[in-house]
């Protein structure tokens, strides 16, 4: 018997199993899809938010605050990409100033550091702000992240910690036994004394599964977003939100950790299965960005996309070991501020079993060496990297200058890339302006040839994505 | 540093036809820098044939042209280094690039001609709605699949956009055993070639659909059907029309783009129309030095041009290395009415020795009018045309002497009356 097993690789289950990996005890991860963070995770607005937003009282509040501050130290644990932009939350007139005042004392309060700022300072700073802006509220401590990368690294090091992950595995029972529970996922059975619900948009069909109750019901809500080039990269240099109001935090402008503009999210309420943009949403979002942005460079669009928030029917996030259902950790109704609270959600949930069961922290936990980015790397470690293999000096993404090393180096992961889009998320050739036009038959041969299997097998994502149908009629004689 | 008088960057027909042509103008210090395993760039996927009518007057496939050059090439003893990758070049004409052979590098040369290709636009690119399934893929993308990695992308094909690449992957895909149920163009011509809507849709029956659009893909996470609508005069799909196909791919042919981010990180000047760098007469951007040449300079429907543009450039490129005459004049060439884009973008009429090739686009066909030639608002010269396409690019070749006596500007208009 194992002594937790984590429903869900997303940022939630892979933080709670970072968290967890660092105490004596044995925890398994099982995740439906084919890669880790293919869900919500995969796609949001990337922002770790400073925690001024949620109401007073709230667990999104507290952990908001503590997850931002945690956020912060995990990435620089898991060399991950953590970048202060800063924000400005951009009041239009007299009505969204008062707000805006309401929130820059709730963010003292907090302690979040906040200053207002009038029209004047801000275009200073940001100048592509638009002319009804007449105050904002500027957060310099929001960052944004990659937060499939973070999730992947932190399950990573999860792994070379002891922690086993089982893909392609969705729960599809799970029983109650005298001591702990049974979860059926995938072909695997595994017994343990915990199991942490982290299933995202389906946590409550979990839920349900293994009490037989409905604690909380989820509603799926779709964001659409666009992707600008990096030419587009001098647009803003923060994050610009406008005054948020009774539907979420709107239309925002935010910087991507490698040089893209997200512009988006608009809010309909939708199935858990819609993986659609429409064009009258993305007109929407068009619409809306106009009113805290001016000079907005659409034009310089290269991807558009649609991201599901799971939304909980209380307002707030759902976290507790339920009474009647021991063992039972549900994580739930985890929606915006679901990045930034991550970190904390991993150590409250840890805190949750150790009121219970004394965990005993590790003495020796080991790093998991982070994925090579030629990028960031200086020219003279470049230049041995190509002399101990010269695959790093040959360039297989030409947009995202992206090498056939890194890209090999991705495959041999403990948590492994296996397909087209899992080597897309972790080392990004297919994310610039060709869109995967040039690199993604050079990414498909490469995994052929590495992982040894036939062109034909290689799947763009799921098990039934193959690439192809098979072979041309020469090849076939 | 290396210290070479010549750079080329790309190793396509561009690329090779400019290395050859400046190596006989006595250059011999120079290199082609490749980011792909061999030489001929994206001619070595298009195993259709129709290249060289004009070059060598007769009908070669891709990489058969291709041949030609790289054959020439090698004969010659022209360095080049494959999988070698340009990452930065700077104002005063420094390269950086990398290679598997030998890492970083950066050379200082004396002139550099820019010959990167183009790109095609993507889904993302024209935000195509629906969900983003497995199946979707730009035209070229497929032929690469079909034609260098022989593998079929899919069975049931419908193609988006009437671009040249498109219409020949409708012929490829269905002589390979798929079914191609239709191509929706949104512009009410089609923007392929005359020949290729011939001998790739009409001659295997696929219907084409004029002045229609995709307005929605669906199935995750395989794409399983298209719908698509007819588009009003402002390009926005009619309620009502829409028509829906079972497909499991499809492929847009929605128009290629200069690639031209070495350029915009050098900050070289960009023409909004052609989308590809601001030139004079030698085929120059605004850093003396720096030319550029081929589908990275502006989209061109024939390779053969292609490669007499590169040919132009590799001459200017020697003639500077050689020392050009300097010239302060010049004047601007201007894409009057219903012309698209128009290269070169500005001339030093001093300058001209030999006749000069102005490339230019129509924004829309037109029937029995003139091509006008203004010189400072003058008309200078009028071309009876029958018909104009935008598909079809114009080359106007004009004299030394019809260029020396215009003070300011050169503009060229349709004239429909």
């Amino acid at each position: 018997m194992k002594d937790v097993v984590i429903i869900g690789g997303g940022i939630i289950g892979c933080s709670i199993a970072y968290e967890l990996s660092h105490y004596e005890g044995s925890v398994v991860l099982v995740e439906k899809n084919s890669d880790i963070a293919d869900e919500v995770s995969m796609a949001n607005s990337a922002i770790v938010h400073a925690g001024y937003d949620p109401e007073d009282g709230t667990l999104k509040a507290k952990l908001n605050v503590r997850g931002a501050q945690l956020m912060k130290q995990w990435c620089a644990e898991l060399e991950e990409e953590y970048q202060t932009c800063g924000a400005f939350v951009a009041a239009c007139g007299e009505g969204e100033e008062l707000l805006l005042h309401r929130l820059y004392e709730r963010a003292l309060r907090r302690n979040v550091k906040v200053q207002l700022l009038d029209k004047e300072a801000a275009i200073k700073l940001e100048p592509n702000l638009s002319d009804q802006v007449t105050m904002v509220m500027n957060v310099p401590d929001t960052a944004v992240i990659t937060p499939w990368n973070f999730a992947l690294s932190a399950l990573e090091t999860a792994v070379v910690n002891g922690c086993q992950v089982y893909l392609n595995s969705p729960v599809t029972a799970i029983q109650k036994l005298s001591k702990g529970y049974a979860v059926q996922a995938g072909k695997q059975r595994i017994e343990a004394r915990y199991v942490i619900n982290a299933a995202g948009l389906y946590s409550d069909q979990i839920d349900q599964m293994a009490t037989g109750i409905k604690h909380f019901t989820i509603q799926a809500r779709k964001g659409e977003y666009f992707v600008l080039a990096k030419d587009a990269r001098n647009f803003i240099s923060r994050v610009i939100y406008p005054v948020p109001g009774p539907k979420g935090k709107g239309v925002l402008a935010v910087p991507t950790v490698h040089g893209n503009i997200l512009i988006g999210p608009n809010r309909n309420d939708t199935d858990r299965e819609d993986h659609a943009t429409d064009a009258e949403g993305l007109a929407m979002v068009r619409s809306q960005i106009t009113h805290t942005m001016k000079n907005v460079p659409m034009q310089e669009t290269i991807r558009t996309f649609s991201g599901l928030r799971p939304a909980g029917n209380h307002g707030d996030f759902y976290i507790r070991e339920e009474v009647e259902s021991a063992g039972f950790i549900n994580v739930g109704c985890i929606d915006s501020p679901g990045i930034a609270s991550a970190p904390a959600i991993g150590e409250y949930v840890r805190q949750l079993i150790e009121k219970k069961h004394p965990l005993k922290r590790k003495t020796h936990y080991k790093k998991c060496k982070p994925l090579v980015r030629m990028a960031d790397l200086s020219m003279t470690d470049k230049q041995s990297m190509i002399k101990q293999d010269p695959r790093y000096g040959h360039i297989v993404c030409r947009c995202e200058k992206i090498s056939e090393g890194e890209i090999i180096a991705a495959i041999q992961r403990p948590i492994p890339a296996k397909t087209i889009k899992a080597i897309k998320k972790r080392i990004r050739p297919g994310m610039g302006r060709c869109q995967g036009g040039f690199c993604e038959p050079l990414v498909t041969d490469i995994l052929s040839k590495t992982m040894n299997v036939d062109m034909c097998d290689i799947c763009y994502d799921q098990p039934e994505t193959k690439m192809f149908v098979g072979h041309t009629k020469e090849e076939q004689l | 540093m290396k210290q070479l008088e010549l750079v080329i960057v790309g190793g396509g027909s561009a690329g090779m036809a400019a290395a050859l042509s400046a190596f006989e103008q006595g250059i011999k210090d120079l290199i082609i820098l490749e980011k792909d395993d061999e030489l001929g760039g994206i001619l070595q996927q298009c195993v259709h044939n129709g290249f060289g009518l004009q070059t060598f007057h007769e009908e070669l496939s891709g990489p058969a042209y291709a041949q030609r050059y790289i054959d020439q090439i090698r004969t010659k003893e022209i360095p080049f280094e494959t999988q070698a990758t340009v990452i930065q070049i700077t104002p005063d004409k420094k390269i950086t690039y990398v290679s598997p052979k030998n890492g970083y590098q950066e050379i200082q040369a004396k002139a550099i001609i820019l010959a990167g290709g183009c790109y095609e636009r993507s889904a993302g690119g024209i935000q195509l709605p629906g969900t983003r399934p497995k199946g979707i893929y730009t035209a070229g993308t497929a032929q690469r699949y079909l034609n260098i990695d022989n593998v079929m992308v899919g069975r049931k094909v419908f193609i988006l956009g009437s671009g040249d690449i498109g219409l020949i992957m409708a012929r490829r895909m269905t002589l390979e055993g798929a079914e191609v149920v239709g191509v929706a163009e949104l512009m009410p011509y089609s923007n392929g070639l005359m020949r290729n809507i011939v001998q790739c849709l009409e001659d295997f029956d696929i219907p084409l659909y004029l002045s229609h659009t995709v307005v929605r893909v669906e199935g995750f996470p395989n794409l399983e059907r298209v719908i698509i609508a007819e588009v009003d005069a402002f390009r926005q799909p009619i309620d009502g029309t829409e028509k829906v196909f079972e497909a499991d791919t499809l492929l847009l042919s929605v128009g290629l783009l200069p690639e031209n981010s070495l350029a915009k990180q050098l900050g070289l000047a960009v023409d909004t129309k052609s989308k590809g760098i601001i030139v004079n007469e030698k085929l120059e951007s605004d850093i003396p030095g720096i030319f550029a040449c081929g589908n990275g300079l502006h989209v061109h429907d024939l390779v053969d041009f292609v490669s007499s543009e590169g040919n132009l450039a590799g001459r200017n490129a020697a003639a500077y290395i050689h020392g050009m005459k300097e010239s302060a004049a010049f004047i601007k060439c201007t894409a009057g009415q219903g012309i698209g884009y128009m290269l070169p973008q500005c001339i030093h009429p001093d300058r001209i020795q030999e006749p000069l090739t102005f490339s230019l686009r129509v924004t829309k066909p037109y029937k029995q009018v003139k091509l006008r030639i203004l010189k400072d608002g003058q008309v200078f010269k009028e071309l009876p045309k029958r018909y104009l396409l935008p598909a079809e690019m114009v080359r106007i070749i004009l004299k030394p002497e019809d260029l020396q006596d215009v003070r300011q500007e050169l503009k060229v208009e349709v004239c429909e009356s």
